[in-house]
């Protein structure tokens, strides 16, 4: 069978019986996203990394306690994330919602709240703007500088596509916390690439 | 826009509902609204859009990937535990 078509559970079915090319293929699958998410939580891509290791540890562990009540991402993910918290230094948890600013700089809105300039269309030529790689470096760079919080729910929801009950098993919070910070998250990067539209021109 | 009725919104709180929206939070009443201040608002069916054109945008993204020493360490550390379990 094609190991890039190979489901997680018959992988893992071969990798509780010490099949190493299981082991290597969900790896392969993996290791980028979860070295993603780690970076969140971490100072270094080097202590990244390490976290990462760490929890492909606990799997081959732990491989025989996965019920298989949750898809195996997020069983894999919540392993990780438990892993890079520990690893890392971040703020306290009860820090989670003091960033209340606005979606949009207040400044773009009249009096009365309407918006006091008009809003550029994206519409005609998204995708072609969007994709290019210049684009995708100024968005990469400014998911970069999310708060952490932020980034981590903004990096499952949208980067990996998770649904928001699995982001909520992974990280441990409500689905109203979740979508408060998606959020600001979304919005955050929403400014970046206008901000990098206009001062580029069209 | 003087004569706005009580219960319409405006944009400003128009785009901090754009996520609750997308994500099918708004209560009835509060999509309603929504969906209503878009009609008539071009500016805000911009935005909704940019949002959309974001998330898109966020989704092309590619990982970074582990190193290759990291990768071949990984592998040792599987065939030493394999080693030890037999």
């Amino acid at each position: 069978m094609d190991p890039a078509t190979e489901n997680d559970v018959e992988l893992l079915s071969r990798l509780r019986d010490g099949d190493e090319a299981a082991f290597v293929t969900l790896v392969t699958r993996y290791n980028g996203s979860m070295l993603r998410l780690a970076r969140t939580y971490v100072p270094s891509a080097a202590v990244a990394e390490e976290a990462v290791q760490d929890t492909w540890m606990g799997v081959v562990r732990g491989v025989d306690r996965f019920e298989g009540r949750s898809s195996f991402k997020t069983w894999l993910f919540r392993i990780l994330v438990n892993r890079a918290r520990s690893a890392g230094t971040r703020e306290p948890r009860d820090l989670l919602l003091t960033d209340d600013s606005p979606a949009v700089d207040p400044s773009r809105f009249d009096a009365g709240g309407a918006w006091a300039r008009p809003l550029e269309s994206w519409e005609t030529d998204a995708d072609d703007r969007l994709l290019a790689a210049t684009w995708s470096g100024r968005l990469r760079d400014a998911l970069g500088e999310l708060p952490p919080r932020q980034r981590e729910i903004v990096i499952l929801r949208d980067v990996e596509g998770m649904d928001s009950g699995d982001v909520c098993d992974v990280l441990g919070i409500s689905e109203g916390n979740q979508r408060v910070l998606l959020h600001r998250g979304r919005s955050r990067l929403r400014a970046a690439l206008e901000s990098e539209f206009e001062s580029r021109g069209r | 826009m003087l004569l706005r009725r009580r219960e319409d919104l405006v944009c400003q709180q128009v785009v901090e509902l754009v996520s609750d929206y997308l994500e099918g939070a708004l209560s009835r009443s509060n999509r309603k609204r929504f969906e209503a201040h878009l009609r008539v608002c071009p500016n805000c069916t911009n935005y909704l859009e940019q949002m959309r054109a974001t998330i898109r945008a966020t989704g092309t993204l590619t990982p970074d990937d582990l190193s290759p020493e990291a990768r071949a360490e990984l592998t040792d550390l599987f065939r030493n535990w394999r080693g030890e379990g037999s």
